[in-house]
């Protein structure tokens, strides 16, 4: 039988949404980490019932959660075996989860200042998790992307992470800016052909990609226009909101950029504008269908200064030419006095057929579509504020 | 036995009673009772001070025997009435926001 689950991060802590292969009928369970902002969740794709959380605080700090069971059951990784034998005895079940940048003579790179939104100089801060992304063949394996922006790696289930510095000890560093919502490593791509290639999103310093396995870095961002920024065609310094690819295809990168959304066919190396006939090329979102390669989705917001859709309509735009030409999908969608905004994690597809879509708004509904975006029906109404959208399906 | 009293977020946390009971050896400071406070509950490391710095949290607050010592010396002894047990060392999250 197959399960289909559905884990949404909120302001206020997660929820798991879980139906069968039809995805009528949901079931939702939560909040877990009630209170707490939970940025990302995410499963492994060789283990789903392995997933990892960022559980994260303005007050607080940094909690990472695991679980091993999808989600029933959670425990912050790390924990030795004296903390796990007083566990039994109802004493603590976990340790922490320290994220320090490396500033190791050996591996590491050292700690300098980024750009500030006054353009003074600020030095590097650890804030929080904005992205976790599960290793393609290792569950134990997982990237973070945090702010202020870098990579860290985990091998060994959560319980301990490392930075990989080359990324931060880019020379361009210092050029690097916070976008609205700080200065976060927020979009983080494997490659599924390539184990060493990885792809990661900055804002606002754009894309970059590794050849290496995360060693070393190289902006990504030549074709890409920003007129909000000195040099609108910088090498760096673009606010990139997200980047999506189809696994059998990995060399196509599509990417919505703060404004604009654009397609690359050289892994980043170039790109090109495929906004096409949008009402607003400006969101934070994108998606591709999992068994089309060039069909896509995205959903429009205003502006950057109005953070809602055009004419109060939710409407996901899809294409199915990889770009340029674009359709809007409302049945099912709010088509009047509707002001949300759908962030930049909150849209997700599943592997069924026909393809499901997900995404969540920070209205606190999660609207899905089991027909590859033809319809579509609110499966939650009332969450806090929904932040991440992930879909497993589990057969 | 030195009284701590956590916010609800790191009672769940920790999964612990609103008062946890620690020991504290030597002077009973701010450092030394968080420094307890952490080895008897790892999972609260870094969630009241950074992890790396061991500074304070910016909205996380002290208080002990009705006193804000947030901003005293974390080497700075604490009131008698803490290190005795009769009141409890209050970590408090700063009302703020929604």
């Amino acid at each position: 039988m197959t399960i289909t689950r559905v884990l949404v991060g909120t302001r206020k802590g997660a929820f798991i949404l879980t139906s069968d292969g039809n995805r009528k009928k949901w079931s939702i369970d939560g909040p877990h980490f009630g209170g707490w902002e939970v940025y990302h969740m995410k499963g492994s794709p060789v283990e789903p019932d392995r997933i990892y959380a960022s559980q994260t605080s303005g007050w607080f700090g940094q909690i990472i959660q695991r679980s091993d069971d999808g989600g029933r059951s959670w425990s912050q990784p790390g924990s030795d075996d004296a903390v796990e034998k007083a566990a039994e005895q109802g004493m603590p079940q976990g340790e922490s989860n320290l994220f320090a940048y490396d500033t190791s003579e050996a591996t590491g790179r050292p700690l300098t200042t980024h750009q500030f939104y006054d353009g003074s100089q600020k030095p590097w801060k650890f804030t929080r998790v904005w992205h976790l992304e599960p290793s393609l063949d290792d569950p134990d394996t997982c990237y973070a992307g945090i702010e202020d922006a870098a990579i860290f790696k985990t091998t060994d289930g959560g319980a301990t992470w490392r930075e990989l510095a080359g990324l931060r000890g880019h020379e361009s560093a210092p050029d690097w800016a916070p976008g609205a919502g700080g200065m976060c490593l927020h979009t983080i791509v494997l490659d599924p052909a390539d184990k060493d290639r990885i792809f990661v999103a900055i804002s606002a310093a754009g894309a970059f990609r590794s050849d290496d396995g995360g060693d070393t870095w190289r902006p990504i961002n030549r074709g890409l226009k920003s007129d909000y920024i000195p040099d609108p065609t910088a090498e760096v310094g673009h606010c990139v909101h997200r980047i999506a690819i189809h696994p059998s295809n990995p060399n196509t990168l599509f990417m919505q950029k703060h404004w604009d959304v654009m397609r690359s066919d050289d892994g980043g190396d170039s790109w090109r504008e495929v906004s096409g006939n949008l009402p607003s090329d400006f969101g934070f979102a994108i998606a591709v269908h999992a068994h089309e390669p060039e069909t896509i989705y995205v959903v429009p917001i205003l502006s950057d200064s109005l953070h809602y859709p055009p004419d109060g309509k939710l409407r996901v735009y899809r294409s199915r030419t990889g770009g340029e030409e674009w359709e809007a999908l409302t049945r099912g969608l709010p088509q009047k006095d509707c002001y949300v905004n759908v962030l930049r994690d909150a849209m997700a597809v599943d592997a069924a057929d026909p393809c499901g879509v997900y995404f969540g708004t920070t209205g606190g509904q999660v609207y899905a579509s089991s027909d590859s975006g033809d319809t579509w029906e609110s499966i939650v109404r009332d969450l806090p504020a929904v932040l991440s959208v992930e879909v497993q399906t589990v057969r | 036995m030195i009284r701590v009293a956590l916010p609800h977020h790191l009672q769940v946390l920790a999964g612990c009673n609103p008062e946890v009971e620690i020991d504290v050896d030597g002077a009973v400071t701010q450092r030394s009772v968080l420094d307890a406070l952490e080895a008897r509950y790892p999972m609260l490391r870094g969630t009241v001070r950074d992890h790396v710095s061991l500074q304070r949290r910016p909205m996380v607050r002290f208080f002990a025997d009705s006193e804000d010592v947030t901003h005293l010396s974390p080497d700075a002894v604490l009131p008698g009435a803490v290190a005795s047990g009769d009141e409890p060392f209050r970590i408090v999250g700063a009302v703020a926001g929604g």
